[in-house]
């Protein structure tokens, strides 16, 4: 096991360069200059020039690309190029917003989906199990920018309990988080009952039928926790794309997180920005994966029972 | 040769049988298809150009001259959503289109060669895969500047490691058939085994991703026209009139609630669409 994690965490490194590098050629691809956009219009070629010399923009993608690793090692990822202040410290002022925002989501998306989800699979055929597909259906399908605004015009303007946007208070984390999270939800109770369906038809459960379980046992002690365990990698992966997503509740609601920072970094073509929040990004998403494997190895016993087989396996070789 | 025909016909018309028995997928596609047609025909159906400016007249409600009422330069609402069909659709299509040819292709060459090969497309894929989605999707679509090809562009290159892995998943099992061996023992090349027996061997799961890839497309290029990093004004696009409507969601809410509406009717239809066809191709996965 600890092998394992050792194993899967000197392979970040390889991945986390590869990162860095990508970021870097994407904004080399980029057309726009923030030399001109920080020099303005007025301004002649050769100041221009100056200030690229400065930025280290005139150096060819190679030795970008060391200097920016050689300082992300250290922490420091440079300064922006219009406030000039150090990237590493205002990522960090920013980022419990997008993590709050992401995680709050994720976990309302758990709470509601997969009961959801294990309740219309087991009342399969009824009235109620189609209401809650037609429910996520919808869900899944409405664009979360659209749904921010809708929850805006209801609680904000007509109802008047939470604010437009801002957060001020802990109320003006309610639509954000909810905006956000209800595809997820949505998504997830679908997986929960398709999960949920597929277990039901295994043999164990038969046998267990067979045997004169009663039904209740059979499906919340048999069944659910069958049903549950994949759907830890789902979420896994939902908490990466939320932390993704989270920039458009950012965006509608005028939270300063992170999304939004990187968004101002793009449309400035403020390359430290760019680079240091993807790979921060890229960084998060990747542990948060790492994390729910080895959850996954550690929940699943068919999946622990490989490390300790291996194990054995090798103790009887020596 | 003639036999193969054949034998395709029947699969793709018991596949066919099988998705007209179901009523929810008909309709979806029944939905769908009037949105295509709907676009093909705009210029027709639209009463208005869609990026004719009436000042004295913005922000109107809805009446004879305007259907659905005028945004904030008195522009033709309804003539503006029939339009905007166009763009969501050609981001999806599009997009999926791009991601699953060069998803394939990589999926494919990864599984039929296996070894190293296989090897480094998956650590490549490993380093796309650890940006988080939304992130690199709206990133490629801002450092190649805002537009709606470069939306589209960024969308699918964002979908392709996804495709790719799952292609190479449904090729594995393939790989080792006998008439796979076949193929190889009489000398086809490679490139012909991949694509006259690998591929339409393994296509048919890719086919029910690839369909529920477009409404995830549509959703994305509505997301990135929302943000302004998708169509440029004054080009009429759902998500870019929902982002336009926000400045007047007190007064004239339905500026942003009906393109919204057209975006949620579409994905819906392409979701559906895809959960049939999945129970169709494949009835032992039906639940």
């Amino acid at each position: 096991m600890i092998k394992y994690v050792i194993k899967r965490l000197l392979l970040f490194i390889p991945i986390l360069l590869g990162i860095s590098f990508v970021a870097l050629i994407f904004i080399d691809m980029s057309p726009g200059d923030p030399a001109r956009i920080i020099a303005g219009i007025e301004k002649q070629e050769w100041e221009v020039e100056k200030i690229r010399e400065d930025l280290g923009l005139n150096d060819p993608l190679l030795i970008r690309y060391v200097k920016f690793i050689y300082g992300a090692v250290r922490g420091d990822f440079g300064t922006t190029y219009y406030t000039k202040r150090p990237v590493g410290p205002d990522m960090m002022q920013r980022f419990p917003y997008t993590l709050l925002i992401a995680t709050a989501s994720i976990l309302l998306a758990v709470l509601i989906g997969i009961p959801l989800g294990i309740y219309a699979a087991t009342h399969q055929y009824t009235w109620k199990d189609n209401t809650a597909i037609l429910l996520s259906l919808i869900f899944v399908s409405v664009p979360a920018f659209w749904f921010a605004l809708l929850l805006v015009q209801v609680f904000s303007v007509k109802l008047g309990w939470l604010p437009v946007s801002g957060i001020q208070s802990w109320t003006g984390w309610v639509l954000p988080t909810l905006s956000l999270a209800l595809g997820y939800a949505a998504g997830l109770a679908r997986q929960a009952r398709s999960n949920m369906l597929e277990v039901i038809r295994q043999d164990f459960i038969t046998t267990a039928r067979a045997k004169g379980q009663s039904e209740v046992v059979i499906k919340y002690r048999h069944a659910l926790k069958n049903a549950c365990i994949p759907l830890i990698l789902v979420v896994g992966g939902m908490y990466g794309s939320a932390l993704g997503g989270a920039l458009i509740a950012e965006v509608i609601f005028s939270v300063p997180g992170l999304g939004q920072y990187m968004l101002a970094g793009l449309t400035g073509r403020d390359y430290p920005v760019i680079q240091a929040s993807v790979l921060f990004m890229s960084v998060i998403f990747c542990l948060v994966i790492l994390l729910i494997d080895i959850a996954f190895a550690f929940i699943d016993p068919r999946i622990r029972s490989q490390y300790v087989r291996g194990r054995k396996r090798l103790k009887g070789d020596a | 040769m003639k036999e193969s025909k054949v034998k395709k016909y029947s699969y793709f018309g018991e596949v066919w049988r099988r998705l007209k028995k179901n009523k929810v997928a008909v309709v979806s596609l029944f939905v769908i298809v009037l949105i295509i047609i709907i676009a093909l025909l705009a210029p027709v159906l639209a009463p208005h150009p869609y990026d004719q400016n009436n000042p004295s007249r913005s922000l109107e409600g809805p009446s004879s001259d305007f259907l659905l009422g005028t945004d904030r330069l008195g522009r033709d609402i309804l003539s503006r959503l029939i339009y905007g069909s166009r763009q969501s659709l050609q981001m999806g299509f599009t997009a999926v289109i791009v991601a699953a040819a060069v998803g394939i292709f990589i999926g494919a060459i990864a599984g039929y060669f296996g070894g190293w090969v296989d090897n480094l497309l998956m650590r490549l894929l490993d380093i796309y895969q650890g940006i988080p989605m939304f992130l690199l999707t709206v990133t490629l679509a801002a450092v190649l500047g805002p537009s709606l090809r470069n939306a589209i562009i960024a969308i699918g290159v964002s979908m392709v490691p996804g495709n790719a892995r799952f292609m190479r998943a449904c090729i594995l099992p393939v790989r080792d058939m006998e008439y796979i061996e076949a193929a190889q023992a009489v000398n086809a090349s490679s490139t012909r085994v991949i694509i006259r027996h690998i591929i339409p061997n393994s296509i048919a799961p890719m086919i029910v991703s690839i369909t529920m890839g477009l409404g995830m497309a549509v959703l994305a290029g509505a997301g990135l026209s929302f943000i302004g990093l998708g169509a440029q004004p004054p080009i009429a696009e759902w998500g870019a009139m929902v982002s336009d409507g926000r400045s007047y969601m007190r007064a004239n809410p339905q500026l942003s609630i009906y393109p919204g509406m057209c975006i949620m009717i579409t994905v819906l239809a392409f979701n559906l669409f895809g959960d049939g066809l999945r129970d169709a191709l494949d009835p032992r996965l039906k639940t």
